[in-house]
């Protein structure tokens, strides 16, 4: 039995194995199948200052090796999650990452400011999102705004910051840089990338958002290519995602630099892939003879 | 709710209809506590989303669950490709089912095409107390019809070109008179156009009535809020986006905005 541990911005992790922001809700339905203690952490479903009931459907839809969502955000609001979910989620024996969003960054730090006077042990500020029109990959896709963003939040919370980066940019270091000078504790890296799909025969986009974020195994070589240019651009901790649906794709991941792994859609092919692949890289490491999981980290040897 | 993840052999496989095929599961866990309107979520070989399918029989006894599917896209392409032996990946049972009413002495079941099969277990929990209008757009897709009649239900089958059945145009001409001669409840699975044609006689009519959503789903189990239902609370007017594979996937016909 390897150790597993990890730590990141002084949070202790048992595992390096997070499920992703929005496929995995509060965690109570992922409870029927498992323990939610086996997962080194959970990122909950992304929260606004106020409630919102998000897009119209459809909002999900497959495609090769991959999916389409356009969600936008639904959540309860705020002030819900805290009373509500945060309670029963610190029960649990596991980090929690409070994924949180907004429109304008004063929405950002109203909503951080509100986690600060909480026991969460993360916020993950998301400046990334492809499907609301206002905010979320706005913020993402220029340096002025997510330092803007970053900045606010930074002021709002002393707990430890991760800022969710978008793929959909033209230089990810660039961005990588400037929240990490705003004040970021750690990024995680990548949100979805931005796709469309169309019904050749209603001549309709698929999505009713006409357009929606690609995630699932399709994206994971653009994940495994931005985390590595990202984890030698900056000093914080690097959080990898994108496409991850097994224990090899999470060392894979921290290889490229990952201190952590995040697991999106193949939560949906395999409700137990988050434990699943914890066992996997376990196995991983004793058949190599690798003691800690955090030895790998950044270790890949580049040509 | 109570549900599980596991891989479960295929008993029986039976083409009802072109590209329609009935698939009987022998899962002895999900069987025992699976209701009406209840869905499965199957994973299709090869792909990385399930596929929601409502299930058309419980045979909580001997262990059995039916589901009948018609083919759409890749995934019940797929789906349709497995043979009787092979094992399917499945989570169930989902969902917010039917109202069983115990009292009730006369429900109609409106089954349209594909939305046909939920309509069986409440055949078998109604009996002679159900009829069952089903309709399909011509003789090539009508099923289920002996099945229905089996249970004890009488069957009412109505198809738009005429080309089968005691009627010819939609379910809702046969409905309309039923309603007129005292029923207690309806409950409907089916095509958009058809559920909202339902729903509205039954709102005039002031007869309670209960209608089966689909939606694109992705998780199945109410976390990744994909499949979205906008709805409208009747008591407090307050309007929401529920979720179809939680809440529903049966709605109460007035809680539903077209």
């Amino acid at each position: 039995m390897a150790d597993l541990s990890v730590n990141l911005c002084g949070i202790d992790f048992k595992n390096p194995i997070i499920p992703a922001s929005g496929v995995f809700g509060y965690g109570r339905e992922y409870e029927e199948f498992y323990d939610l203690s086996e997962l080194g952490g959970i990122a909950t479903k992304g929260t606004t200052a106020q409630k919102r009931t998000g897009n119209l459907s459809p909002r999900i839809a497959e495609t090769p090796s991959g999916m389409l969502n356009s969600v936008g955000l639904q959540n309860p609001g705020i002030d819900h999650f805290i009373a509500q979910e945060l309670p029963y989620l610190l029960t649990k024996d596991t980090v929690i990452l409070a994924n949180i969003a907004g429109s304008t960054p004063e929405e950002c730090a109203e909503v951080a400011e509100k986690l600060d006077s909480t026991q969460v042990h993360m916020i993950e500020l998301n400046i990334s999102c492809p499907n609301v029109k206002q905010g979320g990959a706005a913020f993402g896709t220029s340096c002025a705004m997510a330092e803007q963003v970053v900045s606010a939040v930074r002021k709002a919370t002393s707990k430890p910051l991760v800022v969710k980066l978008s793929p959909n940019v033209t230089s990810i270091t660039e961005i990588a840089k400037a929240v990490e000078s705003a004040g970021a504790d750690a990024v995680s890296l990548i949100n979805t990338l931005l796709g469309m799909r169309i019904d050749i025969h209603s001549r309709r986009p698929v999505l009713r958002n006409n357009v929606g974020g690609l995630s699932g195994a399709a994206i994971f070589p653009v994940a495994v290519r931005m985390v590595w240019q990202t984890a030698n651009a900056v000093k914080i901790p690097v959080i990898g995602m994108g496409g991850v649906n097994s224990g090899e794709d999470a060392i894979e991941l921290m290889m490229a630099g990952a201190s952590a792994v995040q697991v999106g859609m193949a939560v949906f092919t395999d409700p137990y892939a988050p434990v699943r692949i914890v066992r996997e890289i376990n196995d991983f490491l004793d058949e190599k003879q690798i003691p800690a999981v955090r030895d790998i980290i950044g270790t890949v040897q580049p040509w | 709710m109570k549900y599980l993840q596991g891989k479960f052999p295929i008993l029986k496989k039976q083409a009802l209809a072109k590209e329609v095929y009935s698939f009987w599961i022998s899962c002895p866990e999900i069987a025992k506590i699976a209701q009406p309107g209840q869905f499965v979520h199957i994973l299709p070989p090869g792909l990385g989303l399930r596929r929601p399918i409502s299930i058309a029989g419980i045979d909580p006894e001997n262990g059995i669950l039916r589901i009948v599917f018609v083919i759409k896209h890749e995934g019940t392409r797929k789906l349709a490709e497995l043979r009787q032996g092979d094992y399917l990946d499945m989570i169930a049972p989902l969902g917010h089912g039917f109202t069983l009413l115990p009292e009730a002495s006369h429900v109609v079941l409106v089954g349209g095409g594909i939305g046909v099969p939920p309509m069986l277990p409440l055949a078998a929990y109604y009996g002679e107390r159900a009829t069952a209008v089903s309709g399909f757009r011509s003789f090539q897709q009508v099923i289920l019809q002996e099945d229905l009649e089996k249970s004890g239900a009488s069957t009412i089958c109505c198809t738009e070109d005429g080309s089968a059945g005691a009627i010819q145009g939609f379910v809702t001409t046969p409905l309309e008179q039923l309603l007129t001669e005292g029923v207690d409840a309806v409950f409907a699975c089916g095509s958009q156009p058809m559920l909202k044609a339902v729903a509205d006689l039954c709102i005039k009519n002031h007869t309670y009535c209960e209608i089966s959503m689909e939606e694109r789903m992705a998780c199945g189990i109410g976390a990744c809020l994909g499949c979205a239902c906008k709805t409208k609370n009747p008591d407090t007017e307050e309007i929401q986006f529920l979720h179809v594979c939680k809440n529903g996937p049966v709605f109460k016909a007035e809680e539903v905005i077209w």
